[in-house]
């Protein structure tokens, strides 16, 4: 039987026992008095308070006198003085069931997020001397070769040596499809092989690999907490010893001047108090909010690095995104083959060998474009000619490939397409032969992305890249961003940076998005930064604050929302118990207030406003 | 030196906010967090005091949360 449980069960005899003691002898016409009442009283009080009592006492061996268990234990002994027995138990009775409460509901939710983040990878079958051996992953170096059967979980990153399988990916992306995998790709530590069995070489060990690293982050990311967690700590520190001299002063102070009153009244009164000082509901339901929150995020992919960081996306007054792999795929294609040669198929065989010796991403996609071998014995001679292009000699021809510039510098005509894309124009022996147009597409969401966070309220986009100016402003149009500041040398986006950050209101924060290869200057200074696509990117996952794991822009709104819904619950806790509590204790001081209305006060607010928080861990899609 | 340690029945949100308190104002503390949610402590301090520094991390939570159990 669980802790839990035996609580629980201890809660239920007691009230039943209270009740039992309460009505029985009332309804058989023997109400019970003077010592038989309190005997009996005493034996249920004990049996639901001994272990406050006890707390209490060592506590106050220990010199930690303002402290829950002490408050709890002088209020009820109090009542018990003032002969308000049942009062004293039902105080007691509600006091633990309201801490049995409050930890069901932190041990549910830490649960319900211990799942959401159920990617641990219990052992890795490894290939040692022929034979396949189970170990802890752990022990696996990098090199090995690991085998995953389907239905296995992937227990370190490396790269695909055999085989081909489908992965389920939605633990660490949020994203249902399957993504489809076969020699020489990359595997991801976390993701389920669905479909056929895969040998993969490991690339990283397990402290490096992703999975750890996910793990890392979403367990440490309570330790940043939120300027409204900081808050209640500090106003739980002044909260208690408040009340309580208050508690002191009501008891001692009034009979002195009004003779009228009995002291018992105000002594009355005074424990009233006693039972509303403690600060638990907000204590508690400040941090589950947030960590609610943060949970929330994480089953739509997003990782939240602190509630310090939930908290100020709420304020996003400015996004700024990087262009390529933020807004774009990142990833360039051919999209028009414009030939003054025999045929499209000979320029584009020209260029392919042409750009054959670059790994330049634009040359890349000539060669993918193309898609046949290439015969690297026919090519000779080639240079790559900074900023302008590639100069080779294939076959024995001289090839330019390159931008206008390069056309200029050897004096060819050229045509200039009136197109936002990069052109790369070919000419073989000083013969212009026609151009390619590479272009790197949209993102599927990154239109709705821009849509979604005009509609939550975020006052400016804009778009910082080192692309040329007409492909920025081409994609700045498209998606309706407000500004586009284009062929900025990475310092440039630095300075860029710094004059947003004095465009906004002082509560107002900055985001930054990128797919924090490159930009990692620009992820630090921004108030907030989100690297996108942090899968497999150890840079991303170390230089931002949130980490958005589907590669999908459209999910910042959806974070924004997350945050903003979390903080109205925080906001709505603290005002519902702070004004609860007073009421009650301006009732309390005035004698409207009994010590059921005080008991309700303090344990009914914190139920309420536990079930309150657990509600920032529910989050709907999209 | 920054280390985490697991907290284990650490049962009380008000009680976490109390060790926090008293671990950071520890002399030599750079940064102490106690997470009632994740049951963690993280201790921050310069590398020289660090162990010496333990040793007051250890007296205090056993001075204000006699249940709790630290670990590593």
């Amino acid at each position: 039987m669980s802790k839990q449980t035996k609580r629980l069960i201890r809660i239920i005899i007691a009230g039943a026992a209270l009740l039992g003691v309460a009505l029985i002898p009332r309804l058989l016409g023997h109400p019970l008095t003077g010592w038989w009442e309190l005997g009996a009283y005493l034996a249920v009080y004990a049996l639901i308070g001994w272990d406050i009592l006890w707390k209490a006492l060592r506590n106050i061996i220990r010199g930690q006198v303002f402290d829950e268990n002490f408050l709890m234990a002088v209020a009820t002994i109090g009542a018990l003085c003032l002969r308000e027995y049942s009062e004293a138990v039902a105080v007691m009775l509600f006091y633990q069931v309201g801490e049995w409460f409050q930890s069901a509901a932190v041990n549910k939710s830490r649960r319900s997020i211990a799942s959401l983040m159920n990617i641990r990878p219990d052992y890795a079958n490894v290939m040692r001397d022929g034979e396949l051996v189970q170990v802890d992953p752990e022990q696996v170096a990098v090199g090995e070769q690991i085998v995953i059967k389907p239905g296995e979980r992937i227990p370190l990153d490396g790269q695909v040596v055999e085989g081909s399988s489908t992965l389920d990916t939605s633990a660490l992306t949020g994203e249902s499809v399957p993504r489809k995998v076969d020699a020489g790709k990359d595997v991801i530590s976390g993701c389920i092989n669905l479909t056929g069995m895969l040998t993969v070489q490991v690339a990283k060990e397990y402290g490096e690999s992703t999975v750890a690293k996910i793990l890392d982050l979403v367990e440490n990311s309570s330790s940043k907490k939120a300027k409204a967690e900081n808050f209640i700590t500090k106003f739980a520190r002044y909260y208690t010893p408040a009340v309580v001299i208050a508690a002191v002063i009501l008891a001692v102070v009034p009979p002195l001047f009004l003779p009228g009153f009995p002291f018992g009244e105000w002594i009355s009164r005074a424990l009233t108090f006693l039972v509303i000082s403690c600060p638990c509901a907000l204590v508690i339901s400040i941090p589950l909010s947030f960590f609610g929150g943060i949970g929330g995020a994480s089953k739509q992919g997003v990782l939240v690095k602190g509630s310090n960081y939930l908290e100020a996306l709420a304020n996003t007054e400015i996004v700024v995104f990087d262009k390529t792999g933020t807004l774009t795929k990142g990833t360039f294609a051919v999209t028009k083959v414009e030939s003054k040669l025999n045929s499209k198929e000979e320029l584009l065989a020209v260029a392919a060998y042409g750009e054959s010796y670059s790994n330049h991403p634009i040359s890349q996609s000539i060669q993918k474009a193309y898609g046949q071998e290439i015969d690297r014995s026919r090519v000779e001679k080639a240079e790559e000619l900074s900023g302008l292009g590639i100069r080779a000699v294939v076959d024995g021809k001289t090839v330019l490939a390159g931008n206008s510039k390069l056309m200029d510098k050897f004096g060819i005509a050229y045509d200039s397409p009136d197109t936002a894309g990069t052109v790369v124009h070919i000419a073989v022996d000083g013969v212009y032969g026609g151009y390619l147009l590479i272009e790197d597409e949209i993102k599927a969401d990154s239109a709705k992305a821009v849509e979604d966070l005009k509609k939550v309220g975020v006052k400016e986009t804009v778009m910082l890249t080192g692309d040329n100016d007409a492909v920025g402003r081409r994609v700045a149009e498209t998606l309706h961003l407000d500004k586009a500041y284009t062929e900025l040398l990475p310092a440039d986006k630095v300075e860029k940076m710094e004059q947003l950050m004095t465009e906004k209101s002082p509560k107002g924060k900055l985001v930054f998005v990128g797919d924090g290869i490159n930009d990692a200057p620009v992820l630090a200074r921004a108030d907030i930064g989100i690297a996108m696509g942090g899968l497999g990117s150890d840079a991303a996952i170390e230089a931002a604050d949130v980490v958005i794991m589907t590669d999908e822009p459209s999910r910042i709104a959806t974070v924004m929302k997350i945050s903003r819904k979390t903080l109205r619950i925080v906001r709505q806790n603290i005002v519902f118990a702070l004004a609860v509590k007073a009421i009650v204790l301006v009732l309390g001081a005035l004698g409207f207030a009994s010590m059921w209305a005080a008991v309700f006060a303090d344990v009914g607010v914190s139920v309420i406003a536990i079930l309150n928080a657990m509600r920032a861990l529910r989050v709907k899609n999209g | 030196m920054k280390k985490t340690f697991a907290l284990q029945d650490l049962d009380c949100a008000n009680c976490a906010a109390k060790i926090e308190n008293a671990l950071n104002n520890l002399e030599g503390m750079t940064k102490a967090t106690v997470s009632f949610m994740s049951q963690r402590m993280t201790v921050e301090a310069p590398d020289d005091k660090f162990d010496d520094l333990m040793k007051q991390v250890k007296k205090t939570v056993r001075k204000l949360e006699p249940d709790v159990i630290i670990k590593a």
